[in-house]
């Protein structure tokens, strides 16, 4: 492997790594709140119960993501120096602000975590609030230098390489910032949703548990579906909007995800197959007519530019079609599930019967799957560019030959780091159980 | 004020907070592990307690000085990342697993001890890893290959001068750590981790700057320049080293219980000590970020981006200050958390 290659696989997983428990981090307090909220409400204890052992699981959790956050964001510096040099010349803004609205999250979280018992109810609520505060204005922040590397702006490159008329609000507020943020807010707050109804369906599918504790994880479901339902059609909508920002800003990005060879009009949109190089087209999918066209531009025949427009060298590789139709097909079927499990409950009254219990168990996984994708097809998606247009990956790259020993050190951190929160989150929860909880309140 | 000179400042700042909330985070966590089965002191309970609500907030800190350091000088990251790939890197490795494995003790409480000696000797590692980045900017250890630079791994790891670094590394980490765990028992007051605390704070204390003096004396021809700028400077590093002597004298003096040592007004000197020693060796090294290749001229951003971005971390702390004093007073005064069993 060259040392381009192996910068760009040593930072992969790591993101890879790092935004499975970001993604969590940034949810979770969510999913607190609304349980401390239903606590207020309804002075049900079992709300109160689930705020604290979600909080648990957090704590466990935050301390991966912290770290996994630390070794993104030095790991960036040391694998794209020359990537960096100009962000920190353009886009260091965001960087910035997201340490403050980091901070207030550590301070906050150390204040509910271990301070909680010391507050009064209204202080405790403010500080999970500030906690969740924190963690989605850091997501948004860090998507902004995302998106700017997607859709450049704020400054000029001279024939030499030197950056000029740098504009720090233009940069900040490039054309793709708004609606990414979008989509990276609401599509963690829906995965940590789906993640809390798979570990609830997994409980209600055991046999042998008391009413008491079926009826918590109910409670614990129906939030989750009701939040996951609202957050998976908020991404949906929201992902409209990012083909059409596609198509306006990027339209070398949305014919690769979409496989399409040749500009037309009246497009079609190809589900599932995959994009073959020698037939110019996407083999084995089913083709939805002019639905294409529609997603671009609101009308059937806007015209939705083919990858010919552009030079070979300077296609994403073809295979982020299939990463886009996983994204893009999970986040369908999760709409659908949570729909048709709160019509079942709500409107008909019914119980969850196994198989949907067995479907919501799948949900959770489902769902990372898709951010996982879903990031891997922005990233991928954008090459060979790491600023679009602007700076080639290759030349970002470090030129290091160690990065050979921090590959191969790294990448098995990750997978023991996996297995031992695995391990460590059920040990704590076996160890304390809910039916422990239930009993002692 | 050059805005470069500003910049470096602020950026030096930082590094001295970092340093301090560093020593202090790592050196906790060392004596956590030492002193976590210890029936006899309550010197284990005392660092965790202080450890478990602030180690976030100090691992933001080490986040700062990355981002203020590429932001306030991006010229600088090609050749700073290229020399420093590989021990930050293992140092981003071990900052993991202490982080994780620390958090993960209070979860798991069969694996405690593995978990808890797994992080309590990567801590202990972290901040001498950090402080050997120092001899790298002497000069001498940087070697340009085809005009990109490389760092004479052989030759730096044959060099004495790594190894005073690494242990003046670790000694001032324990000592100040052990300095103000001192007084955190005495806010807690819990005698029996105070005594254990002082007792290792007053044969640290001597060892850590006879180790500093020590280091000066080892560092490379190449570093001459440097240390010429140290001796220029007698003045700074006179006053520091009077401020440990005051600060260690404190550690003797009784109160009016009678107690010995004044543990709060120990740290005080003992910061200002580390302050001086800090800016004076700062400047010592100005204006070179590495010797003799990277400058603080050279690799400095737009003043005027410069100025915008100081705006942005002025508002920030300014909003903070709030949340820092709750935070202060509920863990750091607040006897019912202190003196929890």
């Amino acid at each position: 492997m060259d040392i381009v290659v192996m910068s760009r696989v040593l930072f992969g997983s790591s993101m890879g790594f790092h935004i499975i428990y970001a993604t969590i981090g940034v949810g979770l307090p969510i999913m607190i709140i609304l349980a401390e909220i239903m606590y207020w409400i309804k002075k049900d204890k079992d709300y109160a119960l689930m705020a604290r052992r979600w909080t648990k699981g957090f704590a466990i959790l935050l301390a991966v993501s912290i770290a996994s956050g630390t070794i993104v964001a030095v790991l960036l510096s040391l694998l794209f120096p020359n990537f960096m040099e100009i962000v920190g010349q353009v886009i260091s803004l965001p960087f910035q602000l997201e340490i403050f609205a980091f901070l207030i999250e550590a301070v906050f979280m150390s204040i509910y975590l271990y301070a909680a018992d010391r507050l009064p109810q209204g202080l405790r609520v403010l500080s999970i609030f500030f906690v969740a505060m924190g963690a989605t204005a850091s997501a948004i922040l860090i998507t902004d230098v995302h998106a700017w590397m997607n859709t450049p702006a704020g400054f000029e490159m001279t024939e030499s390489g030197a950056i000029i008329n740098v504009n720090v609000m233009e940069a900040f507020f490039n054309p793709s910032f708004v609606v990414t943020a979008i989509h990276v807010t609401l599509s963690a707050y829906m995965t940590v949703a789906f993640l809390v109804a798979s570990i609830a369906a997994i409980r209600l599918m055991k046999r042998h548990i008391s009413n008491e504790e079926r009826a918590y994880h109910k409670k614990a479901l129906m939030i989750s579906l009701y939040f996951g339902a609202a957050m998976s059609l908020g991404t949906a909508i929201n992902g409209h909007e990012t083909a059409q920002m596609l198509h306006e800003q990027n339209p070398r990005k949305l014919a690769a995800a979409e496989g399409l060879f040749e500009t037309t009009t009246y497009a079609p949109l190809s589900v599932g197959g995959y994009t073959s190089l020698e037939d110019g087209r996407v083999k084995y999918a089913i083709e939805i007519p002019y639905a294409l066209s529609f997603l671009a531009g609101d009308r059937f025949d806007t015209e939705v530019i083919g990858l010919n427009e552009f030079p070979e060298e300077l296609w994403p590789p073809l295979y982020v079609h299939i990463l886009f139709n996983v994204m893009v097909g999970i986040g369908t079927l999760l709409i659908a599930l949570s729909f048709l499990a709160l019509f079942w409950k709500v409107v008909l009254k019914k119980d969850f019967p196994g198989w949907m219990l067995g479907l919501l168990v799948v949900g959770g996984p489902l769902s990372v799957i898709a951010i996982e994708a879903g990031w891997c097809f922005s990233c991928i998606g954008r090459q060979p560019w790491t600023i679009t247009d602007v700076l080639p990956t290759a030349d970002a790259a470090t030129k290091s030959s160690s990065v050979s020993i921090l590959l191969f050190t790294f990448l098995t951190l990750y997978v023991v780091l996996l297995f031992v929160t695995g391990f460590v989150m059920r040990y704590y929860f076996k160890r304390n159980p809910v039916e422990k909880d239930l009993a002692a309140q | 004020m050059e805005a470069s000179t500003l910049a470096i400042t602020i950026l030096w700042s930082l590094l001295f907070i970092y340093a301090m909330l560093g020593s202090l985070d790592f050196g906790a966590g060392f004596w956590g592990m030492i002193y976590g089965k210890d029936d006899r002191t309550n010197a284990g309970q005392i660092a965790n307690r202080f450890l478990s609500p602030t180690w976030e907030v100090t691992n933001v800190f080490f986040v700062i000085f990355v981002v203020a350091l590429v932001s306030f000088f991006p010229f600088a990251t090609t050749m700073l990342s290229s020399l420093l790939l590989v021990p930050v890197g293992l140092g981003l490795l071990l900052l993991t697993i202490r982080t994780t494995f620390m958090v993960f003790a209070n979860h798991a409480n069969r694996y405690q001890n593995i978990l808890r000696i797994t992080s309590g000797i990567t801590g202990l590692i972290i901040p001498a890893l950090l402080v050997s980045m120092l001899p790298i900017t002497l000069g001498g250890f940087v070697e340009f290959v085809d005009d990109y630079p490389q760092l004479l791994y052989g030759k730096l790891l044959a060099h004495p001068t790594l190894y005073m670094h690494i242990a003046f590394g670790l000694t001032t980490e324990l000592f100040i750590s052990a300095v103000f765990l001192m007084d955190y028992s005495k806010e807690a007051e819990d005698w029996s981790a105070y005594h254990t605390y002082r007792k290792h704070a007053l044969w640290l204390g001597p060892i850590s700057i006879a180790i500093a003096m020590l280091t000066i004396g080892t560092m490379p021809e190449e570093a001459s320049w440097l240390v010429d700028n140290i001796e220029a400077n007698p003045v700074w590093f006179g006053l520091s080293v009077g401020f440990f002597i005051l600060g260690y004298a404190s550690l003797y003096i009784k109160s009016k219980h009678g107690r010995k040592g004044l543990a709060r007004l120990a740290m005080t000197f003992i910061i200002i000590q580390y302050g001086i020693a800090i800016y004076a060796y700062g400047l010592a090294h100005l204006p070179y970020l590495i010797y003799p290749d990277l400058t603080i001229a050279d690799s400095f951003t737009d003043p005027s981006i410069f100025y915008k971005l100081l705006v942005v971390y002025a508002a920030g702390f300014a909003i903070l200050v709030p949340a820092f004093i709750l935070f202060w007073r509920l863990f750091l005064k607040d006897q019912r958390y202190l003196k929890q069993q």
